[in-house]
């Protein structure tokens, strides 16, 4: 798997209390474990299986994954934002791995 | 390189599948969905799908969903490989009962969004999404 | 490899045939359509025909406005389109150090928004040995005989997010490549390619993209297959596909044995192919079904 990047979109700038659009992604090939090689053989499933949103330690939403989501998983939802912070999102691969990424926001 | 025998053992196999009776996908859905509503009842309405009439590729179909007063949504396919799509759990920090993201459709067939409630009663709805096969686009 | 039987492949050719030419659904371009990105940078998606290169092309349309209305919003938001992942991995590359003359990109090329803009746009482009290059090429000489790196694969990873890092820094820019000149001769062979038909189908490039463009071919919205879009994001790979790889993926779908990435002819197709795009807007990595 090629360097994971993920990528968060927020918008430039909220007041308190108001709820934002979050846009994300990442690139993962999401590997159903449906598809064959040349050889045949079943390529083993690998995927992204959950993805969570955390503001301040508040949990914004929490995504279970399956094969049918896409390549490149893109995930757009809403945040409430009562106060500046920090936004956490984590992503759980297959293989164990985690990959994380953490975007601060302030409120006007 | 496929050569004509893998072409022909390919497209046989399509056609198994193609030759399965719908019921096989639908009892495998009803199951799913039975399991995720414990067999409770849905009702219809109350949740809005956003999704292409067709599909230009069905690797990425943007699809998106939203239902008032919901905690939980649940996108079910009823014609892919496996039926569940995603769970998408609201906490205390969304600011709306709404996701969107891109979905990968095997064949033309209906997605469903279930939407879990407060008081724990589900609403459901689903949409038609045409999925072609491309032209000479390979 | 045996051959279809005759009649077989004669009602093959002629379903296909009846296919491009049943008129059941003529569905033309979206003209009103505007490209803009992330609400800015505005890319020309139409541009004037001539008589010399494209006589038979009414006006010259980027392949973007063939798209459905969903494949189209993706390429509008620099977030939302899933090649920027690529590009982003090629501005990586570009600053990675490589080869035994432990150098990266960077070092002799300085900052790529102003170095590399307008390159893309003129590709391919005969270099100054009065060989016709594509962007790949350029890339992997510098590798090999400046870096002391190994060429890359001309479809894979590292490439395709280097086209597409370079790609966009002539984002916006008119395609513009030469064609009189030592380019003249590639250009002859290109055009002679694009009028060719191959394979048991026996179709050529112009069967479809000229004179069935903006019809119906099954579930495909026939394109006047301008590359001034590629690198691009195919949604069927769910990846970055390059020039001559759709080339091969076409010819192939033609049931011929198609040429090779890199080739001589498929550089000559891709001179002549990127000259009946001229004035359309190099889009950077572009979003395709």
């Amino acid at each position: 798997m090629t360097d994971v990047r993920p990528r968060i979109r927020l918008p430039r700038s909220a007041s308190a209390g108001d709820s934002i659009v979050v846009k994300t992604l990442i690139n993962h090939d999401m590997e159903t474990g449906q598809r064959r090689n040349s050889a045949g053989e079943t390529i083993p499933r690998q995927i992204i299986n959950r993805f969570t949103c955390e503001y301040n330690g508040v949990m914004v939403i929490d995504v279970a994954l399956e094969p049918a989501i896409s390549a490149n998983p893109y995930m757009e939802f809403e945040a409430v934002v009562p106060e500046s912070g920090e936004f956490v999102f984590t992503w759980y691969d297959d293989n164990g791995e985690v990959y994380t990424a953490t975007e601060a926001f302030e409120v006007s | 390189m496929l050569t004509r025998r893998d072409t022909f053992a390919i497209g046989l196999g399509a056609s198994a599948v193609a030759l399965l009776p719908a019921t096989a996908f639908a009892d495998a859905v009803d199951d799913w969905i039975a399991a995720y509503t414990g067999g409770a009842a849905m009702e219809d309405g109350g949740v809005t799908i956003t999704a292409p009439e067709i599909a230009e590729n069905g690797n990425t179909v943007p699809v998106s969903v939203s239902a008032e007063g919901a905690t939980e949504i649940v996108l079910v396919a009823t014609g892919n490989p496996t039926p569940g799509l995603g769970r998408f759990t609201f906490g205390p920090g969304s600011g709306a009962p709404m996701i969107a993201t891109r979905i990968r459709l095997g064949r033309t067939q209906d997605v469903v969004a279930i939407a879990k409630m407060a008081d724990g009663t589900f609403k459901t709805t689903r949409v038609e999404v045409k999925v072609t096969i491309g032209g000479c686009g390979g | 490899m045996q051959h279809l039987k005759p009649a077989r492949s004669l009602a093959l050719a002629s379903a296909c045939v009846a296919a491009l030419w049943s008129g059941a659904a003529l569905a033309d371009p979206d003209l009103s359509a505007d490209l803009v990105i992330d609400g800015e940078l505005h890319i020309v998606t139409r541009a004037p025909s001539d008589d010399t290169i494209t006589p038979y092309l009414p006006e010259r349309y980027s392949g973007w406005l063939f798209r459905s209305e969903d494949t189209r919003a993706m390429q509008m938001d620099d977030f939302e389109n899933p090649a920027m992942i690529a590009a982003e991995a090629g501005a990586e590359l570009w600053t990675t150090v490589d080869g035994s003359a432990g150098q990266s990109c960077q070092d002799c090329h300085g900052d790529a928004e102003e170095s590399m803009r307008g390159v893309r746009a003129m590709m391919p482009h005969v270099n100054e040995d009065g060989v016709l290059w594509s962007m790949e090429n350029y890339v992997n000489n510098c590798r090999t005989e400046r870096m002391g790196a190994e060429a890359w694969r001309w479809s894979g990873d590292e490439m395709t997010s280097m086209t597409s890092f370079l790609s966009l820094q002539s984002r916006g820019m008119p395609v513009a490549v030469q064609i009189d000149g030592p380019a003249a001769p590639y250009w002859e062979q290109g055009r002679e390619m694009y009028y060719t038909r191959y394979g048991q189908l026996e179709l050529s490039c112009a069967n479809c993209h000229e004179d069935s463009t903006g019809q119906m071919i099954r579930a495909d919205h026939l394109s006047q297959g301008q590359i001034s879009g590629f690198p691009t994001y195919r949604l069927k790979n769910a990846g970055i596909v390059s020039i001559h790889n759709r080339f091969r993926g076409c010819i192939r779908d033609t049931r011929a044995e198609t040429f090779a990435e890199g080739s001589d002819e498929f550089r000559a197709l891709e001179l002549y192919v990127a000259s009946r795009g001229m004035g359309l807007g190099i889009e950077g990595v572009s979003v395709r079904p």
